[in-house]
């Protein structure tokens, strides 16, 4: 089977894992040292306009809602590197790994964002905006670009500026939130809300461990791939949601720690073990009331009673002073909402309903 | 956490430095304020004077002299216990936000806000802040640096102007005084803002 897979991926173009040879770099050294003013001049093409062979698509299998913005991602890992996973929860990226992320509203590109590792072992975030004949994009202005394209009647998106980028990606273990042990597994959740189909030569978890781009090599990774840990399909989907859109910021190592909810899934969690959302969001009082129902009445999330959990409350909600995520969303993504009523509505008032039973 | 620094590159890149390290200099000492020094939070007092942080930050009593601060609950937010009616109606403008006595408690055509507790009780107030999430939040503008969008009539869009120095001075000095328990509560959304 292993084999069989390895044959696969390398007839999917996905040689360059194993540090082939590529284009012309963009920059002598291969890797940025500041944002250039243009994407074409990041080393997302090649010279033929086409993605330069050494940046990998890959597909999160718990997508970021972003309104609904079709994405497209691509990451370029060194020659001859390996990301060091030795702490599972916080992958550690080599030096000039760059990554890409595209997002298309109507069929049209509106922005590329780009980060990347530098010599200096910090990390440069870069957002740049496609012009009207989509033949390239430039790069946005410190501040962002606040409404710049309406996406629906009366709302419209904004390009982020350098404190959203840093209010999401300086809040988790790890800088890059979407290329993770959970995310990358080969056991994809058929329920997961937008998801996107693995098309030929995207990078899974196997595939980074049958090209030993990981250190250690985590063979267990390939051999059983990670999973969310839950009692039933609705429970695993929904958990996975909540760790991808909203485990950003609220996980057990970022500075929200001390809020006590972490809604991030941990891969070095026991496999006995109830996810991180479950032990502290089900049943748990939070800062934030569900309006009009007290501080008596309020939960996290309301074990049986969607009305009473405020992590509810707010994923539905899409003014300013309550809404969640905060930022990078103006419509409430109503699927995942569906999902996650769906999932509280089955917990038993006893707390954590089957969700403490994870089966496989 | 990683601690992070942003630096805008060439005057107009969106480009930001996440620097990986000083987590164990956040952990030995949350505040912030170990270091602090007597000039530091005397800065950090004049700025907060000058800047009228007390004018919403501090709840307004009517003393024999007219409305005054009430500084016995010095920067500790909209009293917890203060019950206040419904906000009124006001319509389309030209007046469009109103203002509570107290001055702590504003609404507007964004709902209802209320001023924040900065002294430094850990449940209730800064105390668990870092002097990072502080200069982050005003920075950003978003209540701790990365959450919901700071209301009006914060003036955080001048504040966020300010040098580091100057906000950790003010960080210093609302750290250094006595902490006061006072749960502010959260904002009201518009009536039909759901």
């Amino acid at each position: 089977m292993r084999i069989r897979g390895l044959i696969a991926l390398l007839g999917l173009g996905l040689g360059a894992l194993a540090g082939g040879a590529g284009a012309v770099s963009p920059l002598p050294t291969g890797i940025p040292v500041s944002a250039p003013q243009r994407l074409s001049e990041t080393g997302l093409y090649a010279p033929d306009g086409s993605i330069d062979p050494r940046n990998l698509p890959y597909a999160p299998q718990y997508p970021l809602w972003t309104d609904g913005a079709a994405k497209a991602r691509w990451i370029r890992l060194p020659e001859g590197t390996a990301i060091d996973v030795s702490d599972a929860d916080a992958w550690s990226f080599p030096i000039g790994t760059i990554l890409w992320k595209e997002f298309a509203f109507g069929g049209r590109k509106v922005e590329t964002r780009m980060i990347w590792r530098t010599e200096a072992g910090t990390w440069e975030f870069a957002t740049y905006v496609w012009n009207q004949e989509q033949s390239d994009a430039i790069l946005a202005p410190a501040d962002g670009l606040p409404d710049l394209v309406e996406i629906a009647p009366g709302r419209r998106h904004s390009i982020p500026g350098v404190a959203d980028c840093l209010a999401c990606h300086g809040s988790s273990p790890s800088p890059v939130l979407g290329f993770s042990a959970i995310q990358l597994s080969d056991d994809r959740d058929p329920l997961a809300p937008h998801a996107e189909p693995l098309r030929p030569g995207m990078v899974t978890l196997r595939a980074l461990v049958d090209f030993q781009r990981l250190d250690p090599p985590r063979r267990e990774w390939a051999d059983d791939p990670p999973r969310i840990r839950a009692g039933d399909p609705v429970a695993r989907a929904a958990l996975g949601y909540l760790s991808a859109n909203c485990g950003h910021c609220h996980n057990d190592r970022g500075p929200l720690a001390r809020l006590g909810l972490a809604l991030r899934h941990d891969d070095s969690g026991a496999p006995d073990a109830p996810e991180r959302a479950v032990a502290t969001a089900v049943g748990a009082r939070g800062r934030y009331l569900v309006p009009g129902a007290g501080r008596d009445g309020s939960w996290l999330v309301a074990p049986g009673d969607p009305a009473h959990s405020a992590l509810l409350y707010r994923m539905e909600s899409r003014h300013p002073s309550s809404q969640m995520p905060p930022l990078g969303t103006v419509l409430v993504d109503a699927d995942a909402a569906r999902l996650v009523r769906a999932w509280i509505a089955t917990l038993s008032s006893g707390g954590h309903g089957t969700i403490l039973s994870p089966s496989r | 956490m990683p601690q992070h620094s942003i630096s805008a590159r060439r005057g107009c890149a969106v480009a930001a430095t996440l620097a990986l390290t000083l987590l164990p200099a956040i952990a030995a000492d949350p505040g912030g304020t170990a270091s602090a020094s007597g000039a530091q939070i005397a800065r950090g007092a004049y700025l907060v004077k000058i800047m009228a942080c007390n004018d919403c930050h501090t709840p307004w009593k009517v003393g024999p002299r007219g409305p005054e601060p009430d500084m016995t609950r010095a920067l500790s937010g909209h009293p917890q216990d203060m019950t206040l009616p419904p906000a009124p109606a006001l319509g389309n403008g030209p007046w469009v936000w109103a203002g509570a006595g107290s001055n702590t408690a504003y609404a507007g055509p964004w709902g209802v806000s209320f001023a924040a507790n900065l002294t430094p009780d850990r449940e209730t107030g800064l105390g668990a802040w870092t002097a990072e999430t502080f200069l982050t939040a005003l920075r950003s503008g978003r209540h701790e640096g990365q959450g919901r969008p700071i209301l009006p009539p914060m003036p955080y869009l001048q504040y966020r102007q300010a040098t580091d120095e100057d906000l950790r001075a003010i960080f210093a000095y609302l750290q250094s005084l006595p902490p006061i328990r006072n749960r502010v509560p959260q904002p009201i959304e518009p009536a039909a803002a759901h």
